[in-house]
């Protein structure tokens, strides 16, 4: 009997979904949504509410959740890769960032 | 109470046509040097409220104008039968003068002031002498019926985790949908917290001006900390946000902009102004859960929906405050704050539909007296968002 991964992802284009119970690494997760369906193995241990990748994103590259924008990946990202702070930095109220925009 | 027909409530109606869902007197304190008399009177008199602040003297401008109307708005919220309006003497914010504005409502309204009165303890016996006979007078008032256009529901968030985007903001945003179609009024407000989603609610607001507005308050929230030179990140996601699993602010703002629901943006109010319109509006508040809570109450909210991931035991002196954990291991841990849970969703036991109308259910019981669990605990917070410098 294998345990029943439980994930969830919120819109078709996000390349992250979210874990709805602490996931193991080295476990092939299903994920779901609106028809999209797919598995990911996981490369590390994910703790329930944390993110991972559904798919490679390259560094640079906007990371979508609910379908939005929720940042951009600070360095190269592979499926099945733990999403967040230390891969995924935030775009809006970036005030470390203008310093030539304020002067 | 037989609350199964419609949507009827129960609630006491003040000289000014509105409804208050609870009879509190406030000792209502215009400066930081009167807040411990306050506090004294409370412990005297039962069956009155008051809070402590820092506020109220050497301030000027536009930071003045905002803390004057916060102290005017909380007299005001109909859940206060009375105000007993504390001073020094000496403040910018003139006891009289907010006295004076809380009475065109036809309230009860006494001022006493320390100067006058000789010091503390005099203070102390003429401010409880004046509450006691407005208690006596509040607990001859009996409840009766009002409906939901007569309410104004504040929603917030805050101690969020990964999940409130998926439970319990959802759940809200169905109680939004169901207050406003009942008539009436819900507060969406941490304009920190909207970074992000911005695009979304400017698409449902009603005209070009109330988007236009939109903007305006999101770029002036942004500006605040580009203009510090700092990450927001610094401060918002906090350390427990990103602990459960939140990675940034717009993350966390587009999971937070779910309480809003699906109705069009009536109106864009600033912070402690009481709406003009019934339907859903934004408030311009900071993502601090106290200045956020204190600027609904104060713009009249008579009772407010928190939902919370990490768990939290605010709440307000004068306005109940529903508290709905995101997830069911939280409400467990905090079940002495906690009211309501909407982690069931995320186990798949309940739908956000049947999360949301359990939540509107219990917007009933507590409007017509069912306590919250941060009223019985006097967890009585209250703080104002300055927007200006203390001088």
């Amino acid at each position: 009997m294998g345990v029943q991964y439980k994930t969830v992802m919120m819109k078709p284009s996000d390349n992250v979904a979210i874990a709805l119970m602490d996931l193991p690494k080295g476990a092939v997760v299903p994920v779901v949504c609106e028809g999209h369906q797919q598995e990911v193995q996981l490369v590390q241990d994910i703790r329930f509410g944390h993110k991972f990748a559904v798919k490679p994103i390259a560094e640079g590259a906007e990371i979508l959740k609910y379908g939005e924008i929720i940042g951009r990946a600070s360095s190269e990202i592979s499926m099945g890769e733990h999403v967040h702070v230390h891969n995924l930095e935030g775009i809006r109220g970036r005030g470390d960032k203008v310093e030539s925009r304020v002067q | 109470m037989n609350l199964e027909y419609n949507n009827q409530l129960l609630g006491y109606r003040r000289p000014d046509g509105k409804v208050g869902v609870r009879n509190h007197v406030l000792i209502l304190p215009t400066i930081t040097c009167a807040t411990q008399a306050a506090k004294q009177i409370t412990e005297l008199v039962q069956g009155t409220v008051s809070f402590i602040h820092q506020h109220g003297c050497a301030q000027v401008g536009e930071d003045y104008d905002q803390t004057f109307r916060t102290y005017v708005g909380m007299g005001l919220n109909p859940n206060v039968y009375g105000v007993v309006v504390l001073g020094l003497g000496c403040e910018t914010h003139q006891a009289r003068s907010v006295a004076g504005e809380i009475a065109k409502s036809g309230k009860p309204v006494e001022v006493v002031s320390i100067q006058d009165n000789g010091g503390t303890l005099m203070t102390i016996a003429q401010g409880a002498k004046v509450a006691a006979k407005m208690v006596q007078d509040a607990s001859a008032q009996r409840r009766e019926p009002f409906d939901f256009s007569e309410l104004i529901i504040g929603t917030e968030c805050g101690g969020s985790d990964a999940c409130s985007g998926l439970s319990a903001n959802p759940a809200v945003g169905v109680v939004s949908d169901l207050v406003v179609e009942a008539g009436g009024t819900a507060i969406l407000a941490e304009t920190t917290e909207l970074i992000g989603a911005e695009h979304l609610l400017a698409k449902r607001a009603v005209n070009d001006q109330v988007a236009k507005r939109v903007y305006e308050v999101i770029e002036q929230m942004e500006n605040r900390a580009i203009l510090m030179g700092v990450d927001i990140r610094t401060g918002n996601p906090s350390p427990g946000n990103i602990e459960g699993g939140l990675s940034s602010l717009e993350e966390k703002s587009l999971g937070a902009s779910n309480k809003s629901g699906t109705t069009p943006l009536k109106e864009l109010i600033n912070y402690a102004e009481p709406p003009s319109q019934k339907g859903l509006v934004w408030m311009d508040t900071p993502g601090h859960d106290i200045e956020q809570l204190t600027g609904m109450v104060a713009g009249g909210a008579q009772v407010v929906l928190f939902t919370s991931g990490r768990g939290t035991p605010t709440g307000s002196p004068i306005a109940p405050v529903i508290k709905i954990s995101t997830n069911t291991a939280m409400f467990e841990n905090m079940s002495d704050n906690m009211d309501l849970n909407a982690g069931t969703i995320i186990e798949g036991e309940e739908t956000i539909g049947e999360v949301g109308q359990r939540i509107f259910e219990e917007i009933k019981e507590v409007s017509s007296g069912k306590l919250t669990k941060s009223e019985i605990l006097k967890q009585h917070d209250f703080g104002i968002w300055r927007i200006g410098p203390t001088f």
